[in-house]
């Protein structure tokens, strides 16, 4: 709870700073856990219900910590066009074994749509997928 | 090795770096540096032949690599940096586009303050800085700029607007939240040229009398905002941002805020309430930003794309800028070319140059070997437009009249492969998903639309499905607060209006003709073709495959899930889509 409290102090001069506040909690932690939900609505006054309503509304922020692995897979349009769905039901079967391994996502858009279609696997982009790849991929990942 | 004739440059947005630029980066230092400079630069729009690597002399000449493969790379140290031979076979030609906004992007080193000050940079805000905010004013006015995130507002006006205002403080804000999937035009400006946003923001700050600035970009963006980060940092030690910027009485700071994640936060008011520390859903307008934004301060809102064109023309003048486009819409307008389209990248055009022009010239035809069928532009708000009318040129009147928008700049480009009604089906699954919620015919609309939707592309619409489509299109349209609802149901109405036997074969024939929804196709193994390899067999995740290598595999139709692995594992191409009827 200290660093808590010492993310909220760093944050004093910042022009309303609830949700800077708790991207860094996250960018620390992974997640943000409600008992940190409840200390950083006692230092900086806001109304508990408040700040749940903020971290349920931004799809950014998690209540949940992530798996070891955290794979994104791109569902923007030019990546949907390319087969983005079969990329994602790829990862999702070839992980669905290995339980809090992995955390797989659908994301709007990482912006690489040249490179479509694409996934952010521990925050690396692998451009031009298909299917068979990204099976490897977890594969990979879990050997 | 004491050579300094070359300069070295390597294209480091995120698209290269997904190509492998960054390793390239490294190679190239590793050798030649230091006896020739290597830099990264942004994005020269050719994404489609990153990796890319520039050499320069001191003469001034440039060549262009792409797609730098290790091989290539040595041939390029060996012949080219070290021994003065071109290695004519691996160049690439440069994009022959006109580039206004984009003018630095690939050109200069982003992470560099000189390199932006040697092309001109900030002298732009000097000349706004030596006269008066009106005549900054005028000069935007006379140069016809329009907001450049879609909606193409004239710029002018919302900065004469929020000048008038009494009401102190105020405050300049750059939308940089780029959530239109399949759009990365400010992201690449922000990640190749950080310095011209800064210093767009700065003359609108000085124009409008603010003295202080907000960035607000979505963090799926890292490197922006580390380059953002960065440029910031370098503009305050310079004293182009803080106290007394260049010795004048002009005192300006930007903060950078990061989005969370939200779609609807580009729409400005929900934009604010996110800065405010809230849930992003929008405001009421009446009363808009420059009377009452921020904190209810008056608040000027400018797309990164328009703020990038405002030191460009302060700098050269309106009439540079205004001699591209048409009368309505001037100057040149930044599109992510994305789809099937040969040259993938972003491209910079003047307003008024056609669908056809687009596609065929500048993104080179069709990448897949299928025919042109339609673009969309605008993303989820905005309207799919049939090959047909490929003689449109493009500007903010002549795409609004046939039902599509300019849009922030995605412009996708699809082939016949394509099924509309998925399309439609992709886009409201987006806009239903990413409804702030606060209008119930946004709310509710955009999900009822989508079962519809779901129910044809089943296999189980009606005919009369689509009348309801059409009357729930207007009314979610009518009946929506922001943007993101007055234009959610653009994708569908198009597509029904430009392509409804496409969604009368999904309901009367049980077909899907581009073989794409998934309940209305079926997977076969062509016996001729299959070497019985097992590779798919092994690939499927339901054990739908039988066989082994002495019997043809065979597909189950009743186990198999069509998810497609089957087909990207095959290496012979044996495994065949059929549009039938519903299969199982």
């Amino acid at each position: 709870m200290e660093r808590i409290d010492q993310i909220v102090k760093k944050h004093q001069q910042t022009i309303s700073p609830t949700i800077p506040i708790l991207q860094e909690i996250q960018a620390i932690y992974g997640y943000v856990a409600p008992e940190f939900l409840v200390r950083v609505a006692e230092l900086i006054d806001v109304p508990l219900s408040t700040l749940y309503g903020v971290v349920t509304f931004y799809t950014q922020f998690r209540l949940e910590p992530l798996g070891k692995n955290h794979i994104q897979v791109c569902h923007g349009t030019a990546c949907h066009l390319r087969g983005a769905d079969q990329v994602f039901h790829a990862i999702e079967y070839e992980s669905q074994t290995s339980a809090g391994e992995f955390s797989v996502e659908k994301v709007a858009c990482l912006g690489c749509c040249s490179l479509a279609p694409v996934a952010n696997v521990n925050g690396k982009i692998h451009g031009n997928l298909t299917a068979d790849q990204a099976r490897k991929l977890v594969k990979k990942l879990k050997s | 090795m004491t050579r300094k004739d070359y300069q070295v440059y390597v294209g480091m947005a995120s698209c290269g770096i997904a190509s492998g630029a960054d390793l390239v980066f490294e190679k190239l230092v590793e050798a030649v540096s230091p006896s020739i400079a290597v830099e990264p630069t942004g994005c020269l729009g050719i994404c489609f032949c990153e990796p890319l690597v520039e050499v320069r002399s001191l003469s001034g000449q440039r060549y262009l690599y792409g797609n730098v493969t290790e091989d290539k790379l040595t041939r390029i140290i060996n012949e080219h940096l070290l021994n003065n031979q071109v290695v004519q076979e691996l160049l690439v030609p440069y994009p022959q586009q006109v580039r206004f906004a984009l003018q630095n992007c690939g050109l200069i080193n982003p992470e560099d303050l000189h390199s932006y000050i040697e092309v001109n940079g900030y002298s732009g805000l000097r000349k706004a800085l030596a006269s008066s905010p009106e005549a900054v004013i005028n000069e935007i006015k006379i140069a016809g700029l329009r907001g450049r995130g879609g909606a193409g507002f004239p710029t002018h006006l919302k900065w004469s607007l929020a000048r008038q205002s009494l009401v102190q403080p105020k405050y300049v804000i750059c939308n940089a939240d780029e959530g239109d999937p399949g759009a990365f035009m400010d992201r690449s400006i922000l990640e190749s040229d950080p310095h011209s946003v800064l210093e767009g923001i700065l003359i609108a700050g000085y124009a409008i009398g603010a003295e202080q600035g907000f960035i607000y970009v979505r963090a799926e963006y890292p490197l922006a905002i580390q380059r953002l980060r960065l440029a910031i940092q370098q503009a305050m030690d310079y004293n182009l941002l803080g106290k007394q910027i260049l010795g004048t009485d002009f005192n300006f700071d930007i903060q950078i805020r990061e989005g969370a994640g939200a779609f609807v936060c580009g729409e400005e008011t929900a934009l604010l309430m996110s800065i405010e520390g809230q849930r992003g859903m929008p405001r009421f307008r009446p009363p808009y930003p420059v009377d009452k934004g921020l904190f209810d301060c008056p608040t000027v809102i400018n797309n990164v794309e328009t703020l990038a064109n405002v030191p460009r023309i302060m700098e050269k003048g309106a009439a540079v800028f205004n001699q591209y486009g048409t009368k309505q819409s001037t100057g040149t307008k930044v599109f992510a070319l994305t789809g099937d389209v040969k040259h993938s990248g972003l491209v910079e055009i003047p307003m008024g140059t056609t669908i056809n022009e687009l596609v065929f010239e500048i993104g080179g035809g069709i990448s897949t070997g299928g025919q042109f069928k339609a673009i969309q532009t605008g993303g989820p708000s905005g309207g799919c437009i049939p090959a047909e009318l490929g003689a449109t040129p493009v500007d903010y009147e002549s795409l609004a009249e046939i039902g599509a928008i300019m849009g922030s700049g995605g412009l996708l480009v699809m082939d016949d492969a394509t099924c509309m009604v998925n399309v439609a089906q992709y886009f409201l699954s987006f806009a239903s998903a990413e409804s702030c919620g606060k209008c119930t015919f946004c709310r509710i609309g955009t999900q009822k639309m989508l079962e519809i939707l779901n129910k044809i592309t089943a296999g189980q619409g009606e005919l009369q499905d689509l009348e309801t489509l059409e009357e729930l299109g207007k009314k979610v349209a009518a009946g929506s607060m922001c943007g993101l609802g007055q234009t959610a149901p653009n994708p569908l109405l198009t597509t029904l209006k430009y392509f409804r036997p496409e969604y009368e074969a999904h309901i009367l024939e049980k077909r899907c003709p581009a073989k794409q929804c998934q309940a209305l196709i079926d997977y076969q193994i062509d016996s001729e073709l299959c070497r019985s390899c097992g590779l798919c067999k092994q690939a499927c995740p339901v054990n739908a495959i039988t066989g082994s290598r002495q019997e043809a595999y065979q597909i189950n139709q009743s186990v198999c899930i069509r998810c497609g692995l089957c087909v990207s594992s095959c290496k012979f191409a044996a495994i065949l889509i059929s549009a039938g009827e519903v299969a199982s």
